[in-house]
């Protein structure tokens, strides 16, 4: 195999961890969107008021950044990685 | 200053933003002296516009990869806030609080779906369509799957998509204007158009990301500024994020206390148009998962598609700025996302809660009517109170507002200062006016590089090529301004529109594009007509009556379009040829950040 193809299954790779995790905070929790909001979350808000206005938003923030680090290293690791004086 | 000016843009920005809390202090204390409320109004609407055409007239340019993607060296922060300014229109700003305060749960599927696009934003798309070097989103599909008729499907896609977007985000600059400035709405638009062209006309892409930077910080301050004010003024917490949930109970107490009472036709007829009462929980669940899930769904796809949100990812210096720079554009949208229901609460609390001196429910009508700031705002067609029992005192369900009136009247309410009003003013134009930018911009680029140039005249000089791009931007902004004078559909609704409308046509070609090597010309080509005409059939099925299905609605209607769109383009594409060699290297290609972009830096 060669490494592009070995690089291109580990970003694939990664791409299905970050969906799967958007997946659940923008649509999975959601299906039980009356039930959660019955107990008390963060900050004494009902969960799933509290993940609408901020905990799923919050969330993706930390995501795209996980994301985008994670990438990074998957890149460097196969030598894909940019030079700053490419362009 | 030393250094160039890419290294000195904190300083710049530090000092501009310096300036601007300066211009609002000065306000203040003119206020105090007796400045009157009109004169503020005008004053900082005046000021910021002003500011920004100065921004614009700075970054004219005569380089074609200047005007088309502002040289590709925006910072990654920047380009956060820019895309930030871009993203955020006019509804976000204006509206947004007011559907909360509304519809409470069914409508934070927005916030969520508004947000959640972004993580498909990152890992889908924006690093690829960097790393491919194009101008514009259909210069990405042109080059990918080869030929002038998929280049310009996709062109007709991102116009239609961003000209039902762009009316009401002009119409958004014309309401603000109009009360700002205190002239007709009709003359207003025109104002608005003239702000907007003066950013991006002499600059392109290079304009616009300066000014936007520049709007993100007007609006930003604009919508924190008095959420603070009013929570800590209130006593409901000096950081309200994390500090409202008492409110929130209180809101859901009172509810179950006055009840949700319905009013008879004959009642509501009486009620002017545009307003609404509370007829809806708080924060209790009360839409279907699918409901709720869907309308998520659907902004998400959408945002994914909405090119002129993927060409700010075009003009960073690099593909892993791209990346990063979308979790930093999110981080910035946030700031302002998070803060709208804790808005929307305090507003609600503050008017409906008897033990609060600003509430009016349970007041008498006549005591209501002789306060100052329901004058002023039953005037300006957004606050209704009517006695339907005859009871002499205002019920919950006697008492209406307009959406906007969440964001425009509840520091006025509250008890805050004019200046903060003035404010408000200026930041809600600056939201409507950066995305207006990015729109007319994202359309114009499509037609005057990817038509003109890429298929009516290949040869031209680039001077005539940013002539014609020019022209463009202003026939496009006239002819959009002349619909939104007419008034046809509400903000929000057309905004709505727009995500399906880009979802159906472009989400499954571009995603492919990437994902798929066996994606090709006839597959895409079918995507994106087969899924644009059955998006725009089934809007056009349920507005006439049709019942839909699925539970698919007039907001939503670009999941059906999609789905049309990936069957139609899995099939055709499976049914001929597999695309030749060379495309299937260029698609290896786009997937290592390393390496030259597929298309030249000129091209």
């Amino acid at each position: 195999m060669s490494n592009q193809t070995k690089h291109w299954e580990k970003s694939r790779g990664l791409l299905f961890i970050t969906l799967a995790i958007w997946f659940v905070f923008s649509i999975g929790i959601f299906l039980f969107g009356a039930e959660m909001n019955e107990v008390t979350g963060p900050f004494g808000y009902p969960w799933t008021y509290w993940f609408t206005c901020q905990g799923s938003l919050g969330i993706f923030v930390i995501l795209i950044f996980w994301f985008a680090n994670r990438q990074e290293k998957i890149d460097e690791e196969f030598g894909f990685s940019e030079r700053e004086d490419e362009e | 200053m030393k250094g160039s000016f890419i290294d000195n843009l904190p300083r710049i920005y530090g000092i501009y933003t310096g300036g601007f809390i300066g211009f609002i202090v000065i306000m203040a204390i003119a206020e105090q002296m007796g400045l009157s409320a009109k004169a503020i109004g005008i004053a900082f609407v005046a000021f910021t516009v002003f500011i920004y055409a100065l921004i614009g007239y700075l970054s004219r340019t005569a380089q074609a990869d200047a005007y088309y993607v502002a040289g590709r060296q925006v910072p990654t922060v920047f380009n956060g806030m820019a895309t930030a300014a871009d993203w955020m229109s006019g509804a976000s700003f204006v509206a947004m609080a007011g559907g909360i305060y509304f519809k409470g749960y069914g409508y934070m599927a927005l916030l969520v779906g508004w947000t959640g696009g972004y993580v498909l934003v990152a890992s889908l798309l924006a690093p690829y369509l960097r790393k491919f070097g194009c101008y514009t989103v259909p210069d990405f599909i042109g080059t990918r799957y080869g030929g002038n008729l998929a280049r310009f499907c996709a062109v007709v896609v991102l116009t239609v998509a961003s000209f039902t977007y762009v009316t009401a985000q002009i119409n958004a600059t014309g309401t603000i204007a109009s009360v700002a400035l205190d002239i007709p709405f009709q003359y207003a638009v025109y104002i608005g158009l003239i702000s907007i062209l003066l950013c991006s006309m002499l600059g392109g892409m290079r304009g616009v990301t300066w000014t936007q930077v520049a709007q993100y910080i007007v609006l930003i301050i604009a919508y924190l500024l008095p959420v603070f004010w009013i929570s800590n003024k209130m006593g409901a917490g000096f950081f309200p994020h994390f500090m409202l949930a008492d409110e929130v109970a209180r809101i859901g107490e009172l509810e179950q206390q006055f009840g949700f009472v319905a009013n008879s036709k004959e009642d509501l007829a009486l009620v002017p148009k545009g307003l609404a009462g509370i007829t809806k929980a708080h924060s209790a669940v009360n839409a279907t998962p699918w409901a709720f899930i869907s309308l998520a769904l659907a902004m998400m796809m959408g945002t994914a598609s909405l090119p002129h949100v993927m060409m700010r990812y075009f003009t960073t210096p690099s593909v892993k700025a791209a990346r990063k720079s979308v979790g930093w554009s999110l981080f910035f949208i946030f700031l302002l996302y998070s803060s709208a229901p804790m808005l929307a609460t305090l507003s609600k609390l503050s008017l409906i809660d008897p033990t609060l001196s600003t509430g009016i429910i349970g007041k008498s009508i006549a005591e209501v009517q002789a306060i100052d700031w329901y004058q002023n705002w039953n005037q300006a067609n957004l606050m209704f109170i009517s006695d339907f029992n005859g009871n002499g005192t205002v019920e919950l369900n006697e008492f209406f507002m307009g959406g906007k009136a969440v964001v425009l009247a509840t520091p006025e309410i509250a008890g805050l200062p004019y200046v903060i009003s003035g404010l408000v003013a200026a930041g809600g134009m600056a939201a409507a006016m950066s995305t207006a930018d990015g729109l007319i911009l994202a359309i114009a680029n499509a037609i005057s590089h990817d038509v003109y140039y890429k298929i009516i005249d290949p040869k031209a000089e680039t001077a005539k090529r940013l002539v014609v791009a020019r022209v463009l931007l202003v026939v496009i902004g006239f002819a959009g301004a002349t619909i939104a004078a007419m008034e046809i559909q509400g903000i929000l609704g057309s905004v709505i529109w727009a995500f399906d409308f880009a979802m159906s046509g472009l989400f499954f070609p571009l995603v492919l594009g990437v994902w798929w090597k066996r994606a090709n010309r006839q597959g895409a080509i079918a995507g994106m007509i087969l899924g644009l005409v059955s998006g725009a059939w089934y809007l056009v099925w349920v507005r006439s009556g049709g019942s839909g299905f699925l539970g698919i609605t007039q907001l939503t209607f670009g999941i059906f379009g999609s789905a049309v769109s990936l069957v139609s383009m899995v099939i055709v594409s499976l049914m001929t040829q597999e695309p030749d060699k060379a495309t299937q290297k260029m698609v290896d290609n786009v997937r290592v950040p390393s390496g030259k972009t597929i298309l030249g830096k000129q091209h």
